[in-house]
């Protein structure tokens, strides 16, 4: 047990300081840590909690990108049959099918095979599964059932939350916050990390809003007040507009004449004559043309700019807009106006985010914390150090530089991983520090007895160590497995504490295993005891 | 002043610590050689009353409850900070009131600007508690410091507790089955009671004291959990190499020879792991107080009772060693043994 061959023992110091070294880069000032190769960029991360910033979960829509799924798939019926000629009775969405019921029986054969070219088969061309979009069937007497099939919708749903990410990124970034985090979390969720965003009251905004745009026209032939009491027209709905502008009601197009997705660029600017503040746009060609065509078609009357079911403004067409620009102007604030600009040059969702967690940790808070996760630090070293000197004597020392060795290669381990190191994850570390010391008592104590078994001192010394290893190995697996369930259940804090105790637990095995052996066998081998000072 | 005075001490200390190593000053010896404490005895009135609060803690966990934080049961937590003098707390509670958000609960955290809010969930979904925020924060304006917000909705509060929940029993199975493999089934079982019996002791405490119930209490019962079993096992370990060596000792006196033995090493890493955690709890903030209590109720106070008291007992009624007695072998020379391994 103390004997180590001369490779043995360098392999054991090399890694050691190399393990250690990687923790050195944490300690250089910003430019000197840029510097460096881009292997060697490798730092700790300071949680949400430790540097302040706002952590925000957010879950996508699901249902309602299901019930926009049932809704394309029922314009796309209404699209194919009215194609083919055929006719047709009761076409609607009924729970999670779209039914449609073909008027003569003969038309039903030739229906259905071009209903059936609506369902596309699913996971493209190398990973076919055989499975299709829609499951279609037909219940007999002419009704026909189009299902989007579980497959297609959780695919679609993943799109979602894919294009969503995409989304929230770009809007996040255009807050100008420093180094934003977005994450997929599970299969519908969307954690954002803003270190150092004090009040996310604005961020929050600017992610509640599914930001869907639409030029519509004003329908004409109605006025609201009757849509109000009776039924508004088929092809038309009753909109309302912004709160400031008294929720006045609108009857509203239900066709697009151009939408967001068309926009190649907003800028917030100001009105020149009136100097109010105002979103400046750019259509792409397909936008511009359209817009073209129907602002000549419709000069005269009003139209409607709607954002996420809220009419923005309707202004009356003066005369064609064939320039493929625009304005809205709608009594914004210039900070309206600013993420109204934003929100558009992002895109809309494709459907609304919901945020379902938020926490946030000012500044202040995180700064107090460092500091007194420090001074907890290095007063519970201090004593523990302390204790470890009166007890052991000269093997205290050892013990005290084994375990100061282990801390720092936690550190290094941090940094390899580019972990996040959290106010619990400072407390997993102080614990290390027990569990570390604990592992040096047990092969003392395990060499006090030898010793008064009677044994010589250098047998004492290897069947102590011999003996506690054993024991060591048993008590930190098990400690280790409470570690790695905390890592896979916890989120956040708790999962930087499982962090730091893992990684200590394994640290400390080294250290005891090799690092405290190979001191204790220099100094075996310098001063050949006769006693065993312990 | 307070400079020198502190390094006045650490050199006191260093100096003391240097003697030591040189040997001018004898070692400390928390535990005498050679001890001969009849534990085992001790188990007459160690299981009635570990039974009877274990009752009693299950009893506390049903009718006086936990104080579940918002990580479990939703709602809103907001700590601020009274930007100039302390914080009018009658006057805040009374703004506060004034918004109708239900169960509002102020109380003064850390210095005495420093006040922290909770709102309980509010009905309406996940929307209503983004709403309430809002209001809060139009109430209270700026005159106070925003330090911390946490908004938890229904849903994730749900799935926190179930994966809390879950998390505590999957870490209780995982480190049965290693036990189980590395032991015989008894010792597994043995060191299941025994923490079982530490994690209910500890929801006791929780219960009694009203302590934040939150994530983070997850991960300190986990802690404990390794901590105790960390400890359970460095016995177990000692009672099968004692298994081992003494064929034909009772199993009473093996257990206490085992739990003697291995008595300097567990007061020793006692009173190390108080030192860390003392450290923590002193000086280590309110956000972690709760995280470092439960530690400190659970590690110190019970586990180490449970791995002398209950843990170590119980195997003479589960049945180990039995079977060697049975069989009637020859008790081999200790000494011998030993040798043959080093």
């Amino acid at each position: 047990m103390l004997y180590f061959s001369r490779w043995k023992a360098a392999a054991v110091l090399l890694t050691a300081l190399i393990v250690c070294l990687f923790a050195v880069p944490n300690f250089f000032p910003e430019r000197t840590f840029q510097a460096l190769p881009k292997w060697a960029q490798r730092q700790i991360v300071l949680g949400l909690d430790l540097q302040g910033g706002s952590h925000i979960l957010l879950e996508v829509d699901a249902n309602a990108v299901r019930k926009e799924k049932l809704q394309s798939l029922a314009d796309d019926v209404l699209r194919v049959l009215r194609e083919a000629r055929i006719p047709f009775t009761g076409r609607a969405v009924r729970g999670d099918r779209v039914e449609v019921r073909i008027t003569r029986e003969a038309d039903l054969p030739q229906a259905l095979s071009k209903l059936r070219e609506l369902s596309q088969p699913l996971g493209g061309l190398l990973s076919a599964t055989g499975q299709r979009s829609i499951e279609i069937t037909d219940s007999g007497g002419g009704l026909i059932q189009l299902r989007p099939t579980d497959a297609a919708l959780t695919e679609r749903i993943r799109q979602a939350v894919e294009q969503s990410i995409q989304i929230v990124d770009r809007r996040v970034n255009e807050l100008g916050t420093v180094e934003p985090s977005i994450q997929r979390q599970g299969v519908d969720r969307i954690l954002v990390q803003v270190p150092g965003l004090q009040d996310p009251t604005r961020l929050k905004e600017l992610l509640g809003k599914t930001a869907k745009l639409t030029f519509r026209l004003v329908d004409v032939t109605g006025s609201p007040d009757e849509a109000l009491q009776g039924r508004p027209p088929p092809d038309s709905e009753l909109l309302y507009g912004t709160a400031k502008e008294g929720k006045q009601p609108y009857l509203i197009k239900k066709q697009v004449m151009v939408s967001g997705e068309d926009l190649t660029d907003a800028q917030p600017g100001f009105d020149q004559r009136t100097s109010e503040p105002i979103v400046t746009f750019r259509f792409n060609n397909n936008g511009a043309r359209r817009f073209a065509q129907v602002t000549q078609e419709n000069v005269g009357r009003p139209f409607a700019i709607v954002l996420d079911n809220e009419v923005i403004s309707a202004p009356v067409i003066r005369e064609p807009i064939l320039g493929g620009s625009g304005q809205i102007s709608g009594s914004f604030s210039v900070e309206q106006a600013n993420d109204l600009a934003i929100l558009l040059r992002a895109g809309a969702l494709p459907a609304p985010l919901t945020i379902i967690e938020e926490r946030t940790v000012g500044p202040g808070l995180g700064q107090d914390s460092i500091a007194k996760g420090k001074l907890a630090s290095y007063v519970g070293s201090l004593m523990v150090i302390v204790f470890m000197f009166v007890t052991y004597g000269i093997f205290g020392l050892f013990a005290n530089v084994a375990v100061a060795i282990n801390v720092a290669m936690i550190f290094g381990v941090l940094s390899l991983l580019n972990a996040t190191l959290t106010l619990p994850g400072i407390a997993g570390i102080v614990l290390t520090v027990g569990i570390a010391v604990d592992s040096n008592v047990l092969i003392y104590e395990r060499i006090r007895e030898e010793v008064r078994h009677g044994k010589t001192p250098i047998t004492a010394i290897d069947a102590g160590f011999t003996r506690a290893l054993a024991t060591i190995l048993d008590s930190n697996i098990t400690t280790f497995i409470a570690a790695a369930v905390l890592f896979f259940i916890g989120t956040g804090p708790v999962r930087g504490f499982a962090v730091t105790l893992g990684i200590g637990i394994v640290t400390t095995v080294f250290t005891a295993f090799t690092l405290t052996r190979l001191i204790v066998a220099w100094w075996v081998r310098m001063w050949r005891p006769r006693t065993v000072p312990i | 002043m307070l400079y020198v005075i502190a390094a006045v001490v650490l050199a006191i200390i260093a100096v003391v610590c240097v003697l030591v190593v040189i040997g001018v000053i004898p070692h400390l010896r928390l535990v005498p050689d050679d001890t001969k404490f009849d534990f085992m005895r001790f188990r007459r009135i160690s299981f009635p009353i570990s039974a009877a609060l274990s009752v009693l803690a299950v009893f506390l966990y049903f009718y006086h409850g936990l104080n579940f934080g918002i990580d479990f049961v939703g709602g809103t937590l907001m700590e601020v900070q009274a930007k100039s003098g302390p914080a009018d707390l009658a006057k805040m509670r009374t703004t506060l009131n004034g918004l109708h958000l239900g169960e509002v609960h102020l109380q003064q955290f850390g210095g005495p600007a420093d006040v922290l809010i909770r709102i309980s969930q509010q009905p309406g979904g996940e929307e209503a508690q983004q709403a309430a925020v809002r209001k809060v924060r139009e109430a209270l304006g700026d005159e106070v410091d925003y330090r911390r917000v946490e908004v938890v909705g229904p849903r994730v509060s749900t799935e926190l507790l179930a994966y809390g929940t879950i998390g505590l029993m999957l870490a209780i199975v995982a480190i049965l089955v290693y036990l189980w493999f590395r032991f015989e089934w008894q010792f597994a079982l043995g060191a299941m009671i025994a923490n079982v019996h530490d994690l209910v002791l500890t929801i006791g405490f929780m219960s009694v004291t009203q302590i934040d119930f939150d994530l983070t209490s997850i991960a300190a019962l986990l802690t404990i959990l390794g901590y105790s079993l960390n400890d359970t096992v460095v016995i177990y370990d000692r009672i099968r190499e004692m298994l081992r060596r003494f064929k034909r000792m009772s199993m009473p006196d093996l257990l206490n020879i085992s739990v003697n033995s291995t008595l300097s090493r567990s007061i020793i890493t006692h009173v190390t792991v108080t030192l860390a955690l003392l450290a923590l709890l002193l000086f280590g903030g309110q956000a972690i107080h709760s995280f470092t209590a439960t530690m400190m109720f659970g590690v110190v106070l019970v586990g180490t009772y449970t791995s002398v008291f209950i843990a170590s007992p119980i195997l003479i009624y589960l049945g180990v060693g039995t079977s060697r007695l049975a069989q009637g072998e020859p008790e081999p020379e200790a000494k011998s043994t030993t040798k043959a391994k080093v």
